[in-house]
């Protein structure tokens, strides 16, 4: 219930302005009272605790609904890209004039086709995922080494074969390094989505700056940069368990 | 399709350019504060930069700079700016309310391609140039000034054509704070539920960007010195290790940071 503690601040902050000093410690002003204001207040975020774990799935759920769409249109655009040569460099200049696209621009221009609505969000979030995942992608395929392909290829191995049992393995360490690229940047545009109120924790930024609200909008800000180190870290290790091959080189 | 009808009727209404909120007012000042925020982000990170690669030391920071900056939203970054006490949302100058806490949001959204950039490009000059220069008796400054810099430059300017653009795109979130710039045309438009002024205000800012990204190429292709671009490389097509002056090109993922 977010709206109690409001009413229950605002009682709280005139009886401590009347000078009651009765008032049970427990009680006092908290540390996001009007006047005190503070940015950082651990009583926010226990008052807070509903709101702020709801912002955060719906942040997480962006995130991941538009990195995944990203990548499901960025692998056949990558296909397609290194089989005709021809083709590749328009591929390539989608992907480089949707990123000149400003995000602010982009959100309403979907708006008369997809409505105020969570999909408008993941599509454009999605679109410019695909433009570093296509990139990332066609760079992996093109790192594997010329002899491999051939000795798969000597081994009897068809096209399908060949790209989900050689090239793509081989090229997982480029494109994960994409993927990582693709979904902190991702962690950190969905904030925009607040404009069309979908923006997960982007909709408390918001409404921070529009009633000064500074304890909201400073923890809402630290948890999308948690979000996007712990997403991070996910991408590092699931990449670790992916390609065991490279563990021992390193070591 | 009725919107798109709208949002031409609001382009090409003389009214809505003109005036102290018309969209050339807007223009010019997202125009100033990309330029603005720009200068700023190259006066402060180009020196460090380019001192930490000729040095060859503190990669660390220069690539996680880039990192980190990649998770900050500018959005989370421009609130904090305008609700905290400096430099909050006062009137700026020619830059209009909560000026200043955007061009300090927009000038730190830039230091990471830049420096990133900028560093890898010194870096990475190959060397065996670096040698043959210490070896003709150059100080490190000759080295740097006359060997290092000008190699560099094709990387060092693409760090800033990315930065422009990045920096002029997001300059528009200004508009979600009450900020300067075309973005309270996108958002006026859109609150109103005047969707046509809303992809108007779209339509131009997509359209600078183009612009200022095709006259930062051009830019980028006079700043490639004489020698480094094509015509040498057409002579030795198998482009013999050691040999041509290529500028490096690896850092085309390291650039790779996001628009916002």
């Amino acid at each position: 219930m977010p709206g109690s503690p409001i009413g229950n601040l605002h009682a709280v902050t005139l009886l401590a302005v009347g000078g009651a000093s009765a008032l049970s410690s427990a009680d006092g002003p908290t540390c996001y009272s009007r006047l005190t204001n503070d940015w950082i207040c651990a009583q926010y975020v226990k008052d807070f605790r509903p709101e702020l774990q709801q912002a955060t799935i719906e942040h997480l759920q962006i995130t991941a609904l538009a990195v995944l769409l990203g990548v499901l249109i960025a692998f056949p655009m990558a296909l397609v890209a290194r089989r005709y040569a021809r083709l590749e460099s328009s591929i390539l200049g989608i992907a480089t004039g949707i990123y000149t696209i400003p995000s602010l621009a982009l959100l309403p221009l979907m708006v008369p086709f997809t409505g105020l609505s969570k999909t408008t969000v993941v599509i454009a979030l999605a679109l410019y995922a695909l433009t570093i995942l296509v990139r990332a992608i066609l760079e992996g395929l093109r790192g594997v080494p010329d002899e491999v392909v051939e000795a798969a290829r000597g081994l009897g191995y068809g096209p399908t074969r060949l790209l989900f049992r050689v090239e793509l393995p081989l090229a997982l360490p480029v494109i994960m390094a994409g993927l990582r690229v693709a979904t902190v940047s991702t962690v950190a545009l969905t904030t925009i989505g607040s404009l069309v109120a979908y923006g997960g924790l982007g909709n408390l930024i918001k409404d921070g700056v529009n009633s000064n609200f500074r304890a909201e909008l400073f923890t809402a800000s630290l948890l999308c940069v948690v979000i996007a180190v712990l997403l991070d870290v996910v991408i590092v290790l699931t990449q670790r368990a992916m390609t065991p091959w490279a563990r021992g080189v390193r070591a | 399709m009725n919107v798109l009808s709208d949002a031409w009727t609001y382009l090409t209404t003389s009214a809505n350019w003109s005036g102290d909120q018309g969209m050339l007012h807007l223009l010019l000042q997202q125009l100033l504060l990309t330029a603005t925020a720009l200068a700023i982000a190259l006066l402060v990170g180009l020196p460090i930069a380019l001192w930490l690669g000729h040095l060859g030391r503190g990669g660390f920071l220069a690539i996680n700079v880039s990192n980190i900056g990649r998770a900050i939203p500018t959005f989370a970054l421009l609130a904090i700016f305008v609700t905290a006490d400096f430099p909050g949302t006062g009137e700026f100058g020619p830059y209009g309310r909560a000026g200043l806490a955007t061009l300090f949001a927009l000038a730190l959204f830039a230091l990471p391609p830049l420096i990133t950039n900028a560093y890898v490009a010194v870096l990475e000059v190959p060397a065996e140039i670096k040698q043959a220069a210490d070896g003709m008796g150059m100080t490190g400054f000759q080295k740097f000034w006359r060997v290092e810099l000008p190699l560099a430059l094709p990387l060092i300017m693409s760090g800033a054509r990315l930065a422009l653009v990045q920096v002029w795109a997001t300059a528009t979130i200004a508009a979600l704070v009450a900020g300067p710039g075309l973005g309270r045309v996108i958002t006026d438009g859109f609150f109103r539920t005047n969707y046509g002024k809303g992809i108007a205000g779209a339509i131009v800012v997509g359209l600078v960007a183009l612009m200022l990204e095709l006259l930062a190429a051009g830019g980028q292709r006079l700043a490639t010195p004489a020698g480094i671009g094509g015509s040498s490389s057409k002579r030795d097509p198998k482009g013999e290790p050691g040999m041509s002056a290529a500028p490096p090109t690896v850092a085309a993922s390291a650039g790779a940071a996001g628009t916002q």
